[in-house]
């Protein structure tokens, strides 16, 4: 996009595993619990979708920062605090970089993705949806990208509307555009299907709800850890994604807001931190991002969040996308290619995620079976009921991919999807 | 290590495949729907009652092989059973499958139902097994409301 100014961060630099290619070996050797064996079995961790394992630096950093760097932030003149305020500061840096945002103001550190949803369904929602407007999101959401809207919606008086998807599992952009109306007040969709692995076309979808001067949330909690970012090429408004998914710890998220909207919300939640002044009458509020983020925030989560991008750097994006783009090929192929299987998302543009059912097995007796060989995959609704009720079935099975996954454990995977099929012949 | 066969016996492999009682009753005394939002179970049991006891009783629904058996098992083990021994039943499957019973004494009393024993090893699988069973309760006790197992 030509009216994207360059950052110094938009030149590639090389990354560290690019010249050797991907090495998954010296890559599993980064995670501690990869080591470990479930059920007497070398662990297969296939549920990377609901939490991605931890990097040794990423925890490493962690430890370091409570052995050597903790106090409060943004309050103490003395020594620690000092240290700790530039570690959450650089922190969200690191965290601007990662997403190709303008400003780190732009960059708010929240709890995940859930919380980085409700925070623009409390502020933005609150102030610009109201009776009889409109909030469109689409049939392949996570709850956490159905609820917020809903209560927002039943507070106002406002209504929830569904773009629909078609059989593959793939958003269908006539209808979408359809339903940009008048009251359409904001447009809050996925980057990649949990439940389903789909793609969605962010930046044509962006395109089109801003033609409609309808701003767009971006939930990311799936393509963070799998995909390249760059929110301002995508344009989109807001930008939400949680650390633990993406190789970081739990109980740290981000939500990517333009500075302009930003500025215009009013605040979240209150308390300290987030204001400049206090009196009994008027409070004034801080600036942003301080504005939205009350009280003592998750400053060891900021520092592993860091570490956890910073780890995610030194591989590059690019090359990570590239070989889970290849595990996924492999599974696809290998697992649709067993009679009796189906897969549940057939996307043309796909990642991370491979869902599948069955004839005569439900998927919970799949799960525990495969649990037997140490294989680890999910199974149920995925947190989206509404997108199960669409494919007709109760739940799948889902083996999600991650960095340090290999096609030997896909094989396994298949061996234990033909386990399953003995114990049930 | 717990084994995969202690789970899948051979009679719940089949009870699964060839639910008995699968069936809605006409005109029941009572019903209750059961669901277990973790997996998505979901069971609705009817009761047919003469006095004090089942006369009749039918179950619907989708599930894993475990909560269909169970289901399948326990409609067959309470047709003309009081409201007592339906009870009395539940506690010791319940005992049974959460790994309490003391010895096989509650595995005798319980007859076919033992076969469900191989639940104990495997503990996420527990709610599957007793979702028909709490629904059967709520239906007993005249609950309108679903009957969650979280
Ligand atoms: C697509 C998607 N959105 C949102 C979430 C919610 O993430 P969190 O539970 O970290 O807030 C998830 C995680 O399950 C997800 O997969």
């Amino acid at each position: 996009m030509s009216s994207v100014a360059k950052l110094p961060w938009d030149t590639k630099k090389p990354t560290l595993h690019e010249a050797a290619g991907f090495d998954v070996e010296r890559v599993r050797a980064d995670f501690p619990i990869l080591q470990q064996k479930a059920h007497g079995h070398k662990l297969v961790y296939l549920d990377n979708a609901a939490t991605s394992q931890k990097p040794k630096a990423m925890i490493d950093a962690i430890v370091h920062y409570y052995e050597h760097e903790n106090a409060n932030i943004h309050r103490g003149v003395h020594y620690l605090s000092e240290i700790a305020t530039e570690e959450y500061e650089n922190a969200r840096k690191v965290v601007q970089e990662f997403l190709h945002a303008a400003h780190p103001s732009e960059i708010i550190f929240v709890r995940s993705t859930t919380e980085a949803i409700n925070l623009v369904a409390q502020t933005y929602g609150r102030t610009h949806v109201g009776a009889g407007d409109e909030v469109l999101i689409t049939a392949m959401e996570h709850h956490s990208n159905i609820v917020p809207w809903q209560l927002l919606c039943e507070e106002k008086g406002a209504k929830l509307q569904i773009a629909p998807i078609n059989d593959k599992g793939e958003l269908l952009l006539d209808e979408f555009e359809k339903l940009l109306r008048p009251g359409t007040k904001i447009v809050s969709l996925g980057h990649l299907s949990n439940a389903l692995g789909t793609i969605n076309p962010l930046a044509q979808i962006v395109r089109l709800a801003h033609a409609h001067g309808v701003p767009v949330l971006v939930d990311g909690a799936q393509a963070a850890p799998r995909l390249p970012l760059n929110v301002r090429e995508l344009d989109c408004d807001f930008y939400a994604f949680s650390g633990h998914k993406a190789y970081g710890p739990t109980g740290i998220g981000i939500l990517y807001g333009k500075l302009a909207l930003l500025e215009k919300m009013p605040p979240y939640q209150g308390g300290g931190d987030m204001i400049s002044s206090v009196t009994f009458e008027k409070t004034l509020y801080n600036k942003v991002p301080h504005k939205f983020e009350a009280g003592t925030p998750d400053m060891s989560g900021a520092v592993g969040l860091r570490a956890a991008i910073e780890y995610l750097n030194g591989l590059g994006m690019e090359n990570i996308e590239k070989h889970e783009h290849e595990l996924l090929a492999y599974a696809t192929g290998k697992v649709s290619a067993i009679p009796g299987v189906r897969l549940i998302g057939t996307a043309k543009e796909k990642a991370g995620v491979l869902s599948f059912v069955m004839d005569g097995v439900h998927p919970h007796d799949i799960g525990t079976i495969l649990d037997q060989d140490g294989i680890a995959i999910r199974t149920g609704h995925h947190c989206a009921q509404p997108l199960m009720d669409r494919f007709g079935v109760d739940a799948t099975a889902r083996a999600s991919f991650g960095l340090y996954n290999t096609k030997e454990e896909i094989d396994a995977l298949v061996q234990g999807i033909q386990k399953v099929q003995e114990v049930f012949a | 290590m717990p084994d995969l066969r202690d789970l899948y016996q051979e009679l719940i492999l089949e009870h699964s495949k060839a639910p008995r009682n699968y069936r809605e009753l006409t005109t029941p005394d009572r019903k209750a729907e059961g669901y277990n939002p973790l997996c998505g179970d979901r069971f609705t049991v009817y009761l047919k009652m003469q006095g004090d006891s089942i006369q009749d009783i039918g179950f619907q629904g989708s599930g894993c092989a475990i909560s269909k058996a169970s289901a399948s098992m326990m409609t067959q083990t309470l047709k003309g059973k009081t409201q007592t021994e339906a009870q009395e039943f539940f506690e010791r499957f319940h005992k049974v499958v959460t790994g309490q019973a003391a010895s096989t004494n509650g595995h005798q009393e319980l007859g076919k139902l033992a076969v469900f024993s191989g639940v104990s090893e495997f503990p996420m699988r527990v709610k599957c097994a007793t979702l028909a069973w709490h629904t059967l309760q709520a239906a007993l006790e005249g609950k309108q409301d679903a009957v969650s197992t979280e």
